[in-house]
């Protein structure tokens, strides 16, 4: 399975999210510049965090209007698995990909270290590895990370089962504690807290290649002949 | 301001013009010499921030000679972006620390900023990827508002640069005493990864090469901030808040990725971050180092201002730039890889043989000055030194000895000391983890990351304990170098070199100078005895506010080498049962100590003594001992002596405790900060195997499942409590402060 780490100028996640592919997954990635790309190359897509644009304007709404966003829709809407990390679900957030908005920290300061998610759908074709309410530590890395939505998406999002991760302690301010939300289809995930961060053991988790790995399962099921 | 009107070489002759710049009398008459008439203003303006102590050490020059610099392991010395020293697998490690104080006292979140960005630009000019950064910062105490501002401002700038660029901010320490209550220290150390076929140089070579000017635009901003740093802050120093240049940290992280790729072009000749004293000082350096001139024509350089001076921009410090030389005809290769970054490179003048440093601007020549006159030629004083009368007092005074009745209350008011309690309020604003490699984030007695790829990581610390300097310079500069080893070593590394961030008061006067030299003669000895060499540094003088000298402080950033993962080692009690073993004697040593402070709220007497040799031999004891697979934890003894080490062993985990024994005189057994000593645990199964290897070793006790901290001493508890308790004292502290009113 070939992944494409997408590459923003101010991306400064993008080699971490292709190490936890190639080197603890043991899958093919590719880092891909925003400028001159076929995503259409790429089996998934992966939107990874840091400042694209430096934050400029909000988070994430500079990179929103980049034409590889509009590849990005395309590919999106053929059903191939999409993750965006921090800044990469911020770029989701705007460029309507998943719905709702993200506000500063509710204490207003950038906060880094491991929180406790529960997986609240292990179904999701990015879950399927984790068992339900599964607790797993996950670093976050972020000051704009609180989650906001109206009433009418939150009931939508609940009524989907498109809440995927929540805080065991909220640390940001999120609406319903969100950690990480899909998209209706189910093949467009965005979260704040750091998978590829906690893909080995030495670096003090591994809870979250399994997200990864359920990625490339479910992805061998669906294409792979006799997988 | 200085960029009033420009005068007339003779009206700053006649005005003394120059002395607002900070030159003397006897630097303008060298000046007129070297030229063989007078200086235009642009070019006095040069002079004066390349002859400013900040650019050229001149005071300190005859001091810094006296570090030892070499070693087999150590690529390149001072004198370039940062120090290199070797890792084996045809890979180096690159690190320096720099000061940006004066910058920080005035605009605390720009000056925290941009003085991340320039050391992080200091080392990828070396065509090094920048891995993880680190902050030494000293303050007054969190009791007034404008303290508690500075502090809030410096790590919000530390953060808001740090986490945009995407190099983790690992650890560093923090300090908190009277004596910088106006005069801030801000001191930000980098490091970088590079492969040794990578290096870069920032030298001019090859007559008729092409000077590329590449990142952001020139601007006001930071107009003589070198001469603002090598001056003492007084009243006047809010009016200098233009002296303090704005950051863009996403410019930064793009011309990082710029930058690491052009290294990989055979036609890239040099490569110079513009820090202090700008294009001015990069452009005459790279000549300099050279042996070459260089000739621009300031017409070509990006301004973003309309009708910028020459001088102006010669002086400017605004950020994010570097100067390029590359080789002549092969300038678009270069360009089209700063292209894609959307960043201008532009050429702006060529390498020429005059050894001349010419600027043309507007047709005109502005600047035509030996290039050597400004870097290698500078001035170098020798100042007069003198022992300060305090100094002598304290030395003839009788040993102190506090009187403690309520020893449990005591380690209660240690944990709350903000130099000694938790900083998880400031590193928690850092990311410390981006690059996914940082194995012990800050928080650890050292820093570990990992080198991807390869079975080794990285250990780094910064380490300065001023008030043991100020009580005794000689011997507080061997106990920091000591104190940096010493936390390298706990967390299972082998030193291999450090870098040097000297700040101190107005050197000018005798008692200054002399600390400084007594703090690097300490330090040099240090460095020799532990074979650790000074492969890069700083310095910071005149860092005064209202006449008043800070405490020395020359801060240790410290780099160490792990021969395998398998030797990293936490600095907090693994498991029930362990084993705990005090190594070093304990000696009623509280000059500088955190209780003096508590008890006395001043600090006075000797500082504690130090061997060199014996710190040698422990500390090869116990790395050993720890590469041998025997130590479960290690934390070195400092601050708060035993007592503190033993709580913030326990704080990492909830569910231990530990009960140990102690003898002798109770106060010093718990709170003395005598040195070269380690706390370590063992497993029991290791006991025999660690207790034939080290040598003056103590075992005191045991890590248990009460979740209490026991500490008995003739068959009493002196010390009973639950960690918890002791936990929520050492985090709230610095929260709690902030909030205070007062």
């Amino acid at each position: 399975m070939k992944f494409a780490v997408v590459v923003f100028p101010g991306s400064n996640c993008d080699r971490d999210m292709y190490h936890a592919v190639t080197d603890a997954l043991g899958e093919e990635a590719e880092l891909v510049w925003y400028q001159h790309a076929n995503l259409a190359d790429y089996d998934a897509i992966l939107l990874p965090g840091g400042f694209s644009y430096g934050d400029y304007l909000r988070s994430g709404a500079i990179a929103s209007t980049s034409d590889i966003v509009l590849q990005l829709k395309e590919q999106a809407s053929k059903g191939k698995p999409v993750l965006g990390v921090c800044n990469g679900f911020q770029i989701l957030l705007e460029s309507g990909l998943l719905p709702g908005a993200m506000l500063r920290n509710k204490n207003l300061k950038f906060m880094c270290h491991h929180e406790d998610l529960r997986v609240v759908n292990s179904h999701s074709m990015f879950t399927t590895a984790y068992a339900d309410d599964e607790i797993i530590s996950i670093p976050i890395a972020h000051g704009e990370g609180n989650y906001y939505c109206d009433a009418e998406t939150l009931e939508k999002l609940e009524k989907n089962n498109q809440i995927i991760f929540k805080y065991e302690n909220n640390p940001n301010g999120s609406v319903q504690d969100i950690a990480g939300i899909i998209n209706k289809e189910g093949n467009v995930l965005g979260m704040m807290p750091h998978p590829e961060r906690a893909a080995e053991t030495l670096l003090g988790s591994a809870d979250g290649l399994k997200l990864f790995q359920s990625i490339v399962e479910n992805w061998r099921k669906a294409y792979v002949t006799g997988a | 301001m200085l960029q009033a009107p420009e005068l007339t070489p003779e009206a700053i002759e006649e005005n003394r013009v120059y002395q607002d710049m900070g030159l003397t009398d006897g630097e303008f008459s060298t000046i007129k010499k070297i030229l063989g008439r007078l200086p235009n203003f642009t070019e006095i303006g040069i002079f004066s921030v390349m002859w400013s102590e900040h650019c050229s050490y001149k005071t300190s020059k005859p001091l810094l000679k006296k570090f030892p610099t070499k070693a087999p392991h150590v690529l390149q010395g001072p004198g370039e972006g940062a120090g290199v020293v070797d890792i084996g697998d045809e890979q180096a490690v690159v690190f320096k620390i720099e000061s940006h104080n004066h910058p920080s006292a005035v605009e605390p979140y720009q000056g925290a900023a941009t003085g991340v960005g320039g050391i992080i630009r200091d080392v990828f000019s070396m065509g090094a990827r920048p891995i993880a950064t680190l902050n030494s910062l000293r303050f007054g105490n969190l009791t007034n508002g404008r303290v508690k501002y500075l502090f809030e401002e410096v790590v919000h700038g530390i953060a808001g640069y740090g986490n945009c660029v995407g190099v983790p901010t690992v650890g560093g320490e923090i300090q908190f005493d009277d004596s910088y209550e106006g005069n801030p220290l801000v001191n930000a150390m980098c490091v970088g990864l590079i492969d040794q076929k990578d290096m870069q140089k920032g030298i001019a070579s090859g007559i008729g090469n092409t000077v590329l000017y590449v990142g952001s635009k020139t601007g006001r901003d930071g107009i003589h901030g070198a001469t603002f740093a090598s001056e003492d802050l007084t009243e006047d120093s809010e009016s200098k808040r233009s002296s303090v240049q704005v950051g863009d940290p996403f410019m930064e992280k793009l011309l990082i990725e710029a930058c690491l790729e052009v290294i990989h072009s055979d036609a890239l000749v040099g490569m110079q971050d513009m820090g202090a004293a700008g294009l001015t000082s990069s452009a005459s350096e790279m000549a300099s180092k050279a042996g070459t001139g260089m000739e621009m024509n300031l017409d070509y350089i990006p301004q973003r201002e309309e009708n910028m001076t020459a001088y102006e921009m010669m002086l400017s410090e605004s950020q994010e730039r570097m100067l390029l030389v590359v080789k002549q005809g092969r300038e678009k290769e270069i360009q089209d890889v700063f292209a894609k970054y959307d960043l201008e490179a532009v050429a702006v003048g060529k390498v020429t043989d005059d050894k001349q440093f010419r600027l043309l601007h507007k047709g005109e020549v502005v600047t035509d000055i030996p290039v050597d006159a400004l870097a290698e030629d500078a001035p170098v004083y020798h100042k007069p030194s003198k022992v300060p009368r305090y100094y002598e007092e304290f030395q003839s005074m009788t040993e102190y000895l506090p009187k403690v009745t309520e020893h449990q209350e005591i380690l209660k008011q240690l944990l709350q000391q903000p130099t000694i309690a938790s900083k998880a309020y400031v590193y928690d604003q850092y990311d410390s983890m981006v690059q996914a490699n940082t194995v012990h984030a800050p928080g650890s007695s050292a820093a570990v990351v990992r080198v991807r790829g390869f079975d080794k990581a990285l250990a780094m610390t910064t380490d300065c304990n001023s008030r043991y300097l100020y009580l005794d310079p000689e011997t507080g500069g061997k106990i920091a170098v000591a104190e940096a080893a010493r936390n390298i070593v706990c967390s299972g590394a082998k030193p291999l070199a450090l870098t040097d961030g000297l700040n101190f008061g107005n050197p000018d006067k005798p008692e200054i100078f002399w600390q400084m030299e007594k703090s690097v003669e300490g330090m040099s000895e240090a460095s020799l005895a532990l074979h650790t060499p000074v492969i890069s540094g700083n310095v910071s003088l005149y860092n005064e506010s209202n006449g008043q000298g800070i405490f020395p402080t020359p801060v240790v950033g410290m780099v160490g080498l792990h021969r395998s993962v398998k030797d990293i080692t936490p600095s907090f009690f693994q498991e029930n049962g362990d084993l705990i073993y005090i190594i070093g004697e304990t000696k009623a040593e509280f000059g500088g100590s955190e209780l003096q402070n508590i008890l006395e709220g001043k600090y006075f007497g000797k500082a504690p003594a130090i061997d060199l040799t014996i710190e040698a031999k422990r500390q090869a004891t116990l790395l050993q001992a720890i590469q041998d697979g025997l130590v479960a934890s290690a934390h070195d003894l400092a601050e708060g002596g035993l007592a503190v080490a033993l709580a913030e062993s326990l704080f990492a985990q909830k569910q231990l405790g530990c009960e140990v024994t102690v003898a002798g005189d109770v106060t010093t057994a718990l709170f003395s900060e005598t040195q070269s000593r380690f706390l370590v645990s063992v497993k029991q199964e290791n006991q025999l195997a660690f207790e034939a290897a080290v040598e003056d070793t103590k075992y005191i006790g045991k890590v248990t499942n009460s979740k209490e901290l026991i500490i008995n001493h003739h068959h009493q508890s002196v010390i009973k409590e639950q960690v918890e308790n002791l936990s929520a004292l050492w985090k709230g502290a610095i929260p709690c402060l902030l909030k205070s009113k007062a």
